[in-house]
Protein backbone atom coordinates (compact mmCIF):
# COMPACT_ATOMS: atom_id res chain seq x y z
CA UNK A 1 0.00 0.00 0.00
CA UNK A 2 1.06 3.48 -0.67
CA UNK A 3 -0.04 6.56 0.75
CA UNK A 4 -2.71 8.71 -1.70
CA UNK A 5 -1.88 12.35 -1.79
CA UNK A 6 -4.51 13.16 -3.66
CA UNK A 7 -7.01 12.43 -1.31
CA UNK A 8 -5.85 15.72 0.15
CA UNK A 9 -7.11 19.11 -1.69
CA UNK A 10 -4.10 20.71 -1.94
CA UNK A 11 -1.50 17.55 -1.64
CA UNK A 12 -1.47 19.03 2.56
CA UNK A 13 0.86 21.48 0.79
CA UNK A 14 -1.44 24.38 1.06
CA UNK A 15 0.78 26.13 3.48
CA UNK A 16 3.78 26.49 0.70
CA UNK A 17 1.27 29.23 -1.74
CA UNK A 18 3.30 31.88 -0.47
CA UNK A 19 -0.17 33.94 -0.09
CA UNK A 20 0.65 34.95 3.66
CA UNK A 21 2.18 38.20 5.17
CA UNK A 22 6.23 38.76 4.65
CA UNK A 23 6.32 35.15 2.34
CA UNK A 24 9.44 35.91 1.24
CA UNK A 25 10.90 36.20 4.01
CA UNK A 26 8.84 33.70 6.43
CA UNK A 27 7.62 30.58 4.92
CA UNK A 28 5.23 29.60 6.98
CA UNK A 29 3.66 29.29 10.84
CA UNK A 30 2.84 26.54 12.70
CA UNK A 31 0.91 26.00 15.69
CA UNK A 32 1.04 22.66 17.82
CA UNK A 33 -0.52 21.55 20.74
CA UNK A 34 0.52 18.11 22.68
CA UNK A 35 -2.45 16.53 24.26
CA UNK A 36 -2.80 13.21 25.71
CA UNK A 37 -5.99 11.37 26.22
CA UNK A 38 -7.01 10.49 30.03
CA UNK A 39 -6.80 6.49 30.77
CA UNK A 40 -3.97 5.17 29.04
CA UNK A 41 -0.16 5.35 29.67
CA UNK A 42 1.16 7.48 27.19
CA UNK A 43 2.85 6.19 23.87
CA UNK A 44 6.26 5.20 24.95
CA UNK A 45 4.85 2.79 27.79
CA UNK A 46 1.95 1.98 25.90
CA UNK A 47 0.96 -1.72 24.78
CA UNK A 48 0.01 -2.30 21.03
CA UNK A 49 -3.34 -2.31 22.40
CA UNK A 50 -3.85 0.59 24.40
CA UNK A 51 -2.65 2.63 21.26
CA UNK A 52 -4.97 1.10 18.89
CA UNK A 53 -7.26 2.04 21.18
CA UNK A 54 -6.51 5.36 21.36
CA UNK A 55 -6.63 5.44 17.95
CA UNK A 56 -10.27 4.45 17.48
CA UNK A 57 -11.68 6.75 20.24
CA UNK A 58 -9.48 9.50 18.68
CA UNK A 59 -11.41 8.80 15.33
CA UNK A 60 -14.48 8.68 16.65
CA UNK A 61 -14.33 12.11 17.93
CA UNK A 62 -12.80 13.36 14.72
CA UNK A 63 -15.36 12.82 12.78
CA UNK A 64 -17.94 15.08 14.79
CA UNK A 65 -15.73 17.54 14.50
CA UNK A 66 -16.53 20.23 12.13
CA UNK A 67 -13.17 21.25 10.87
CA UNK A 68 -11.71 17.84 10.68
CA UNK A 69 -15.45 16.46 8.81
CA UNK A 70 -13.19 16.12 5.25
CA UNK A 71 -9.62 15.39 7.05
CA UNK A 72 -8.52 12.25 5.49
CA UNK A 73 -6.27 9.70 7.89
CA UNK A 74 -3.36 7.91 7.34
CA UNK A 75 -2.03 4.84 9.47
CA UNK A 76 1.46 4.86 9.56
CA UNK A 77 1.82 1.70 10.80
CA UNK A 78 0.49 0.27 7.42
CA UNK A 79 2.80 2.11 5.02
CA UNK A 80 6.00 1.83 3.48
CA UNK A 81 8.96 3.76 4.18
CA UNK A 82 8.61 5.71 1.56
CA UNK A 83 5.39 6.85 2.20
CA UNK A 84 6.16 7.79 5.50
CA UNK A 85 9.05 9.76 4.16
CA UNK A 86 7.33 11.49 1.75
CA UNK A 87 4.23 12.88 4.25
CA UNK A 88 7.38 13.67 6.44
CA UNK A 89 8.71 15.64 3.89
CA UNK A 90 5.60 17.67 3.53
CA UNK A 91 5.97 18.68 6.87
CA UNK A 92 2.83 17.02 7.55
CA UNK A 93 3.71 14.05 10.27
CA UNK A 94 7.06 14.08 12.84
CA UNK A 95 10.00 11.99 11.86
CA UNK A 96 8.68 10.81 15.22
CA UNK A 97 5.92 9.70 13.78
CA UNK A 98 6.67 8.65 10.55
CA UNK A 99 9.09 6.25 12.13
CA UNK A 100 12.41 7.46 10.30
CA UNK A 101 14.16 8.14 13.82
CA UNK A 102 16.39 5.63 14.58
CA UNK A 103 15.71 6.18 18.27
CA UNK A 104 12.07 5.35 17.51
CA UNK A 105 10.68 2.44 15.34
CA UNK A 106 7.16 2.92 13.90
CA UNK A 107 4.60 2.28 16.35
CA UNK A 108 1.47 0.72 15.55
CA UNK A 109 -1.44 3.00 15.66
CA UNK A 110 0.48 5.53 14.68
CA UNK A 111 -1.81 8.06 12.45
CA UNK A 112 -2.70 11.45 11.14
CA UNK A 113 -5.51 12.97 10.41
CA UNK A 114 -5.01 15.76 7.49
CA UNK A 115 -7.71 18.46 6.22
CA UNK A 116 -6.85 21.90 4.92
CA UNK A 117 -4.18 22.98 7.18
CA UNK A 118 -4.79 21.38 10.09
CA UNK A 119 -3.51 17.64 11.21
CA UNK A 120 -3.80 15.42 14.23
CA UNK A 121 -0.90 13.24 14.72
CA UNK A 122 -2.12 10.51 17.12
CA UNK A 123 -0.22 8.10 18.90
CA UNK A 124 3.04 10.74 18.68
CA UNK A 125 5.34 10.99 21.40
CA UNK A 126 1.82 12.24 23.21
CA UNK A 127 -1.12 10.71 22.35
CA UNK A 128 -2.14 13.74 20.15
CA UNK A 129 -0.19 16.53 18.06
CA UNK A 130 -2.81 18.89 16.96
CA UNK A 131 -1.20 21.06 14.21
CA UNK A 132 -2.69 24.58 12.28
CA UNK A 133 0.11 25.23 9.54
CA UNK A 134 -0.40 28.41 7.64
CA UNK A 135 1.71 30.13 4.57
CA UNK A 136 3.73 33.10 5.43
CA UNK A 137 4.24 34.66 8.90
CA UNK A 138 0.12 33.93 10.52
CA UNK A 139 0.21 33.41 14.03
CA UNK A 140 -2.97 34.60 15.11
CA UNK A 141 -4.68 32.95 12.48
CA UNK A 142 -3.28 29.72 13.15
CA UNK A 143 -3.77 30.18 16.27
CA UNK A 144 -7.63 30.67 16.15
CA UNK A 145 -7.47 27.10 14.13
CA UNK A 146 -5.80 25.13 16.37
CA UNK A 147 -7.32 26.94 19.45
CA UNK A 148 -10.88 26.01 17.75
CA UNK A 149 -10.07 22.58 16.95
CA UNK A 150 -8.57 21.92 20.35
CA UNK A 151 -11.69 22.82 22.41
CA UNK A 152 -13.83 20.85 19.80
CA UNK A 153 -11.69 17.92 20.00
CA UNK A 154 -11.31 18.14 23.80
CA UNK A 155 -14.96 18.48 24.25
CA UNK A 156 -15.48 14.66 22.88
CA UNK A 157 -12.45 13.33 24.36
CA UNK A 158 -10.98 13.59 28.31
CA UNK A 159 -7.60 14.91 28.04
CA UNK A 160 -5.07 14.64 30.67
CA UNK A 161 -5.04 17.90 32.87
CA UNK A 162 -3.82 18.65 36.25
CA UNK A 163 -5.06 22.20 37.47
CA UNK A 164 -1.72 22.96 39.00
CA UNK A 165 0.46 21.42 35.75
CA UNK A 166 -2.00 22.23 33.00
CA UNK A 167 -1.92 20.00 30.19
CA UNK A 168 0.43 17.10 30.97
CA UNK A 169 2.50 15.17 28.67
CA UNK A 170 4.84 12.62 28.39
CA UNK A 171 8.11 15.46 28.11
CA UNK A 172 8.42 17.85 30.75
CA UNK A 173 8.91 20.37 28.64
CA UNK A 174 5.79 20.50 26.83
CA UNK A 175 3.76 20.43 29.67
CA UNK A 176 1.88 23.64 30.74
CA UNK A 177 0.20 24.78 27.27
CA UNK A 178 1.70 22.08 25.63
CA UNK A 179 2.02 24.64 22.70
CA UNK A 180 4.69 25.27 20.35
CA UNK A 181 4.47 27.98 17.78
CA UNK A 182 6.83 28.08 14.93
CA UNK A 183 7.86 30.36 12.49
CA UNK A 184 9.69 28.88 9.32
CA UNK A 185 12.07 32.06 8.00
CA UNK A 186 14.21 32.74 5.95
CA UNK A 187 17.58 34.94 7.16
CA UNK A 188 20.52 35.23 4.19
CA UNK A 189 20.44 38.54 4.95
CA UNK A 190 21.34 38.49 8.51
CA UNK A 191 23.69 35.52 7.48
CA UNK A 192 25.67 37.11 5.46
CA UNK A 193 26.21 40.29 7.34
CA UNK A 194 27.46 38.24 10.37
CA UNK A 195 24.40 39.49 12.62
CA UNK A 196 22.76 36.68 12.82
CA UNK A 197 24.60 35.49 16.09
CA UNK A 198 23.32 38.77 18.16
CA UNK A 199 19.88 37.82 16.88
CA UNK A 200 19.57 34.15 17.50
CA UNK A 201 21.43 35.24 21.17
CA UNK A 202 19.29 37.36 22.31
CA UNK A 203 15.90 34.97 21.15
CA UNK A 204 17.02 32.71 23.85
CA UNK A 205 17.17 35.40 26.45
CA UNK A 206 13.30 35.90 25.26
CA UNK A 207 12.80 32.79 26.17
CA UNK A 208 12.71 31.62 22.29
CA UNK A 209 14.77 29.10 20.70
CA UNK A 210 15.35 27.87 17.06
CA UNK A 211 16.03 24.66 15.13
CA UNK A 212 16.57 23.65 11.48
CA UNK A 213 14.22 22.59 9.11
CA UNK A 214 12.81 20.04 10.29
CA UNK A 215 12.11 20.80 13.93
CA UNK A 216 13.88 19.57 16.57
CA UNK A 217 17.51 17.99 16.18
CA UNK A 218 17.84 18.95 12.81
CA UNK A 219 20.29 20.91 11.41
CA UNK A 220 19.75 24.74 9.56
CA UNK A 221 20.54 24.67 6.21
CA UNK A 222 19.92 27.03 3.48
CA UNK A 223 19.64 29.44 6.16
CA UNK A 224 16.44 28.54 7.06
CA UNK A 225 15.44 28.60 10.80
CA UNK A 226 12.79 27.76 13.17
CA UNK A 227 12.12 30.24 15.38
CA UNK A 228 9.94 28.49 18.39
CA UNK A 229 8.49 29.59 22.51
CA UNK A 230 11.53 27.42 24.70
CA UNK A 231 8.72 27.65 27.71
CA UNK A 232 5.19 26.05 27.50
CA UNK A 233 4.52 26.75 31.54
CA UNK A 234 3.50 29.23 33.31
CA UNK A 235 2.61 31.36 30.66
CA UNK A 236 -0.72 31.73 28.68
CA UNK A 237 -1.60 31.07 25.11
CA UNK A 238 -1.87 34.37 24.57
CA UNK A 239 1.29 35.98 26.40
CA UNK A 240 3.49 32.79 24.60
CA UNK A 241 2.14 33.95 21.19
CA UNK A 242 2.57 37.94 21.98
CA UNK A 243 5.81 37.30 22.44
CA UNK A 244 6.44 35.45 19.77
CA UNK A 245 5.01 37.55 17.28
CA UNK A 246 6.78 40.69 18.64
CA UNK A 247 10.26 38.60 18.53
CA UNK A 248 9.54 36.99 15.35
CA UNK A 249 8.50 40.77 13.76
CA UNK A 250 11.88 42.04 15.08
CA UNK A 251 13.58 39.66 13.63
CA UNK A 252 11.89 40.37 10.37
CA UNK A 253 12.96 43.72 10.32
CA UNK A 254 16.45 43.13 11.28
CA UNK A 255 16.52 40.91 8.30
CA UNK A 256 14.60 43.63 6.05
CA UNK A 257 17.69 46.27 7.24
CA UNK A 258 20.26 43.47 6.62
CA UNK A 259 19.08 43.03 3.18
CA UNK A 260 18.93 46.92 2.61
CA UNK A 261 22.54 46.88 3.44
CA UNK A 262 23.81 44.37 1.86
CA UNK A 263 22.66 45.86 -1.10
CA UNK A 264 23.79 49.34 -0.55
CA UNK A 265 27.42 48.60 0.98
CA UNK A 266 28.30 45.62 -1.19
CA UNK A 267 25.62 45.14 -4.02
CA UNK A 268 27.77 44.16 -7.32
CA UNK A 269 29.65 41.15 -4.57
CA UNK A 270 26.14 39.83 -3.74
CA UNK A 271 24.15 40.33 -7.26
CA UNK A 272 27.21 38.48 -8.64
CA UNK A 273 26.46 35.51 -5.92
CA UNK A 274 23.03 35.24 -6.11
CA UNK A 275 22.74 34.95 -10.14
CA UNK A 276 26.06 32.09 -10.21
CA UNK A 277 23.07 30.54 -7.56
CA UNK A 278 20.68 30.69 -10.28
CA UNK A 279 23.49 29.52 -12.84
CA UNK A 280 24.36 26.59 -11.04
CA UNK A 281 20.82 25.44 -10.27
CA UNK A 282 19.68 26.05 -13.74
CA UNK A 283 22.35 24.32 -15.29
CA UNK A 284 23.85 21.38 -12.58
CA UNK A 285 23.56 18.10 -13.44
CA UNK A 286 23.61 16.55 -10.03
CA UNK A 287 22.84 18.56 -6.57
CA UNK A 288 23.49 17.13 -3.05
CA UNK A 289 20.39 18.24 -1.09
CA UNK A 290 22.65 20.87 1.31
CA UNK A 291 23.82 22.47 -2.46
CA UNK A 292 20.52 22.58 -3.53
CA UNK A 293 19.50 24.12 -0.25
CA UNK A 294 21.77 26.69 -0.27
CA UNK A 295 21.28 28.01 -3.34
CA UNK A 296 17.69 27.75 -3.49
CA UNK A 297 18.70 30.31 -0.71
CA UNK A 298 20.48 32.61 -2.68
CA UNK A 299 17.88 32.48 -5.32
CA UNK A 300 15.35 33.24 -3.31
CA UNK A 301 17.25 36.06 -1.49
CA UNK A 302 17.73 37.21 -4.93
CA UNK A 303 13.82 36.89 -5.50
CA UNK A 304 12.94 39.08 -2.03
CA UNK A 305 15.79 41.52 -3.33
CA UNK A 306 13.43 41.56 -6.91
CA UNK A 307 17.35 41.26 -8.95
CA UNK A 308 14.67 38.24 -10.55
CA UNK A 309 11.56 39.46 -10.46
CA UNK A 310 9.94 36.36 -13.23
CA UNK A 311 10.32 33.14 -10.28
CA UNK A 312 7.84 33.41 -7.71
CA UNK A 313 7.91 32.62 -4.38
CA UNK A 314 5.78 30.03 -4.86
CA UNK A 315 8.18 28.40 -7.28
CA UNK A 316 10.75 28.23 -4.84
CA UNK A 317 8.62 26.83 -1.86
CA UNK A 318 7.49 24.03 -3.90
CA UNK A 319 11.12 23.32 -5.20
CA UNK A 320 12.17 23.29 -1.39
CA UNK A 321 9.58 20.28 -0.65
CA UNK A 322 9.51 18.51 -4.42
CA UNK A 323 13.53 18.48 -4.52
CA UNK A 324 13.17 16.07 -1.20
CA UNK A 325 14.60 12.61 -1.66
CA UNK A 326 11.52 10.92 -1.10
CA UNK A 327 9.59 12.77 -3.57
CA UNK A 328 12.47 12.92 -6.32
CA UNK A 329 12.01 8.96 -5.74
CA UNK A 330 8.04 8.93 -5.73
CA UNK A 331 8.12 11.43 -9.09
CA UNK A 332 10.47 8.67 -10.39
CA UNK A 333 8.24 5.95 -9.79
CA UNK A 334 11.17 4.14 -7.92
CA UNK A 335 14.05 3.73 -5.29
CA UNK A 336 16.86 5.74 -6.29
CA UNK A 337 20.30 5.42 -4.91
CA UNK A 338 22.35 8.48 -3.43
CA UNK A 339 24.02 9.95 -7.15
CA UNK A 340 20.73 8.75 -8.71
CA UNK A 341 19.30 10.94 -6.22
CA UNK A 342 21.54 14.07 -6.90
CA UNK A 343 20.95 13.81 -10.70
CA UNK A 344 17.09 13.26 -10.44
CA UNK A 345 17.57 16.49 -7.96
CA UNK A 346 19.31 18.58 -10.62
CA UNK A 347 17.10 17.32 -13.66
CA UNK A 348 14.15 18.38 -11.78
CA UNK A 349 15.03 21.98 -10.54
CA UNK A 350 16.50 22.69 -13.59
CA UNK A 351 13.03 21.83 -15.10
CA UNK A 352 11.10 23.78 -12.75
CA UNK A 353 13.48 27.19 -13.07
CA UNK A 354 13.47 26.65 -17.26
CA UNK A 355 9.82 26.63 -17.00
CA UNK A 356 9.54 29.86 -14.96
CA UNK A 357 12.65 30.90 -16.70
CA UNK A 358 10.83 33.72 -19.28
CA UNK A 359 12.61 36.87 -19.44
CA UNK A 360 14.95 35.64 -16.74
CA UNK A 361 18.22 37.47 -16.72
CA UNK B 1 53.76 11.65 25.03
CA UNK B 2 54.25 8.04 27.11
CA UNK B 3 52.83 7.28 30.74
CA UNK B 4 54.71 8.47 33.67
CA UNK B 5 53.88 5.75 35.17
CA UNK B 6 54.28 2.73 33.33
CA UNK B 7 56.36 4.07 30.58
CA UNK B 8 54.36 1.85 28.01
CA UNK B 9 51.50 3.10 26.84
CA UNK B 10 50.19 6.71 25.90
CA UNK B 11 49.78 9.30 28.31
CA UNK B 12 45.98 10.63 27.74
CA UNK B 13 45.09 11.81 31.46
CA UNK B 14 46.69 14.80 32.47
CA UNK B 15 46.45 15.38 35.96
CA UNK B 16 47.71 18.46 37.30
CA UNK B 17 47.96 18.78 40.98
CA UNK B 18 48.97 21.30 43.86
CA UNK B 19 50.60 20.29 46.86
CA UNK B 20 52.71 22.85 49.60
CA UNK B 21 51.58 25.48 46.88
CA UNK B 22 53.80 23.89 44.02
CA UNK B 23 52.69 22.20 40.79
CA UNK B 24 52.63 18.79 39.54
CA UNK B 25 52.03 17.40 36.52
CA UNK B 26 51.43 13.89 36.04
CA UNK B 27 50.66 12.11 32.54
CA UNK B 28 49.59 8.80 32.62
CA UNK B 29 47.67 6.19 30.25
CA UNK B 30 43.89 5.44 30.73
CA UNK B 31 44.94 2.15 33.20
CA UNK B 32 47.30 3.94 35.37
CA UNK B 33 44.98 6.83 36.03
CA UNK B 34 42.08 4.45 37.10
CA UNK B 35 44.72 2.49 39.45
CA UNK B 36 45.10 6.00 40.72
CA UNK B 37 41.65 6.59 41.33
CA UNK B 38 41.27 9.17 37.97
CA UNK B 39 37.68 9.06 36.57
CA UNK B 40 38.80 9.16 33.41
CA UNK B 41 35.54 8.59 31.65
CA UNK B 42 32.35 10.82 32.19
CA UNK B 43 29.32 9.02 32.54
CA UNK B 44 26.97 10.53 29.82
CA UNK B 45 23.19 10.28 30.47
CA UNK B 46 21.15 8.54 27.48
CA UNK B 47 19.37 11.74 27.88
CA UNK B 48 20.07 15.30 29.48
CA UNK B 49 17.20 16.14 30.39
CA UNK B 50 16.89 12.44 32.75
CA UNK B 51 20.10 13.50 33.97
CA UNK B 52 18.91 16.82 35.33
CA UNK B 53 15.97 15.40 36.62
CA UNK B 54 17.22 12.94 38.08
CA UNK B 55 19.16 15.30 40.44
CA UNK B 56 16.16 17.01 41.00
CA UNK B 57 13.94 14.13 41.86
CA UNK B 58 16.89 12.04 43.40
CA UNK B 59 16.06 13.79 46.41
CA UNK B 60 12.15 13.25 47.09
CA UNK B 61 11.63 10.09 45.00
CA UNK B 62 13.80 6.32 45.41
CA UNK B 63 13.96 4.30 42.37
CA UNK B 64 12.08 2.00 44.24
CA UNK B 65 8.82 3.84 44.03
CA UNK B 66 6.77 2.95 40.91
CA UNK B 67 3.89 4.91 39.16
CA UNK B 68 0.49 3.34 40.73
CA UNK B 69 -0.56 3.24 37.40
CA UNK B 70 1.68 2.38 35.01
CA UNK B 71 4.34 1.27 37.30
CA UNK B 72 7.26 3.34 35.64
CA UNK B 73 9.86 4.05 37.74
CA UNK B 74 12.48 7.03 38.34
CA UNK B 75 15.34 4.59 36.29
CA UNK B 76 12.51 4.25 33.08
CA UNK B 77 12.40 8.11 33.58
CA UNK B 78 15.75 8.59 33.29
CA UNK B 79 16.39 6.05 30.59
CA UNK B 80 14.12 7.89 28.02
CA UNK B 81 13.29 11.28 29.47
CA UNK B 82 9.36 11.15 29.23
CA UNK B 83 6.92 10.13 32.14
CA UNK B 84 4.77 7.05 31.68
CA UNK B 85 1.43 8.55 31.99
CA UNK B 86 -0.44 11.01 33.79
CA UNK B 87 -0.47 9.99 36.97
CA UNK B 88 3.10 10.04 36.92
CA UNK B 89 2.80 13.66 37.60
CA UNK B 90 1.20 13.09 40.91
CA UNK B 91 2.90 10.26 41.94
CA UNK B 92 6.25 12.06 41.71
CA UNK B 93 4.75 15.41 42.31
CA UNK B 94 7.48 17.19 44.66
CA UNK B 95 10.42 16.21 42.46
CA UNK B 96 8.40 17.53 39.34
CA UNK B 97 7.44 20.70 40.78
CA UNK B 98 11.33 21.58 41.15
CA UNK B 99 11.86 20.38 37.49
CA UNK B 100 9.48 22.32 35.93
CA UNK B 101 10.51 25.26 37.74
CA UNK B 102 14.34 24.92 36.52
CA UNK B 103 12.91 23.61 33.05
CA UNK B 104 10.33 26.46 32.85
CA UNK B 105 10.87 29.12 35.45
CA UNK B 106 7.88 27.75 36.88
CA UNK B 107 5.29 25.25 38.08
CA UNK B 108 2.33 26.60 37.52
CA UNK B 109 -0.17 26.88 34.48
CA UNK B 110 -1.61 29.95 33.45
CA UNK B 111 -2.82 29.13 30.33
CA UNK B 112 -6.91 27.81 29.07
CA UNK B 113 -8.28 26.05 32.20
CA UNK B 114 -9.85 22.67 31.18
CA UNK B 115 -13.01 20.74 31.86
CA UNK B 116 -13.37 17.60 30.76
CA UNK B 117 -16.33 15.78 29.08
CA UNK B 118 -18.43 13.94 31.19
CA UNK B 119 -20.79 11.67 29.22
CA UNK B 120 -22.07 8.75 30.20
CA UNK B 121 -20.41 7.03 27.34
CA UNK B 122 -16.89 8.58 28.77
CA UNK B 123 -17.50 7.64 32.40
CA UNK B 124 -18.34 4.17 31.47
CA UNK B 125 -14.94 4.41 30.51
CA UNK B 126 -13.20 5.76 32.60
CA UNK B 127 -14.54 3.33 35.15
CA UNK B 128 -14.00 0.69 33.19
CA UNK B 129 -10.22 2.03 32.69
CA UNK B 130 -9.96 2.04 37.06
CA UNK B 131 -11.44 -1.91 36.87
CA UNK B 132 -9.17 -3.37 34.29
CA UNK B 133 -6.35 -1.04 36.29
CA UNK B 134 -7.17 -2.88 40.00
CA UNK B 135 -7.62 -6.27 37.63
CA UNK B 136 -4.07 -5.95 36.68
CA UNK B 137 -3.28 -5.31 40.21
CA UNK B 138 -5.18 -7.76 41.77
CA UNK B 139 -3.24 -10.22 39.71
CA UNK B 140 0.23 -9.14 40.30
CA UNK B 141 -0.42 -9.74 43.84
CA UNK B 142 -1.93 -12.81 43.39
CA UNK B 143 -5.49 -12.11 44.63
CA UNK B 144 -7.49 -14.14 42.11
CA UNK B 145 -10.51 -13.56 43.75
CA UNK B 146 -10.92 -10.48 43.81
CA UNK B 147 -9.75 -11.07 40.46
CA UNK B 148 -12.31 -13.37 39.03
CA UNK B 149 -14.99 -10.98 40.80
CA UNK B 150 -13.34 -7.82 38.91
CA UNK B 151 -13.35 -9.54 35.75
CA UNK B 152 -16.76 -10.44 35.87
CA UNK B 153 -17.74 -6.82 36.81
CA UNK B 154 -15.73 -5.61 33.62
CA UNK B 155 -17.26 -8.47 30.79
CA UNK B 156 -20.61 -6.90 31.93
CA UNK B 157 -19.93 -3.47 31.55
CA UNK B 158 -18.46 -4.24 28.06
Amino acid sequence: MTVDLSLLPDGGVGWLDASGRHSDIVLSTRIRFARNVEGYAFTGRARDGERLRVLSQVREAVATVPSLREAVMYRLDELPPTSRALLHERHLVSKELAGLDAQHPLRSGAAVFLADGLGVMVNEEDHLRLQALRSGFALQEAFAAIDKLDRDLGARLPYSYHSEFGFLTACPTNVGTGMRGSVLIHLPGLVLTKEIGKVLASLQQMGLTYRGLYGEGSEVVGNFFQISNQTTLGRSEEELLDQLLRVVGHVVEREVEARRVLLRDAGYIIEDKLWRAYGTLRYARSLTFDEAMNYLSGVRLAVGLKLISTLSVYTLNKLLIFSQAAHLAFAEGRALTESETNLARARYVRRALEEEAGSVG
Amino acid sequence: MMCDSCHERDAVVHLTTIENNAVHQLHLCERCAAERGVETTVATPKHPLADFLHQQVVATATDSSSCTFCNATMADFRATGRWGCARCYTNFEAGIRELLRRVHGNHRHVGRAYLPPMSESLEQASVLGELRDRLRRAIETEQFELAADLRDRIRVME
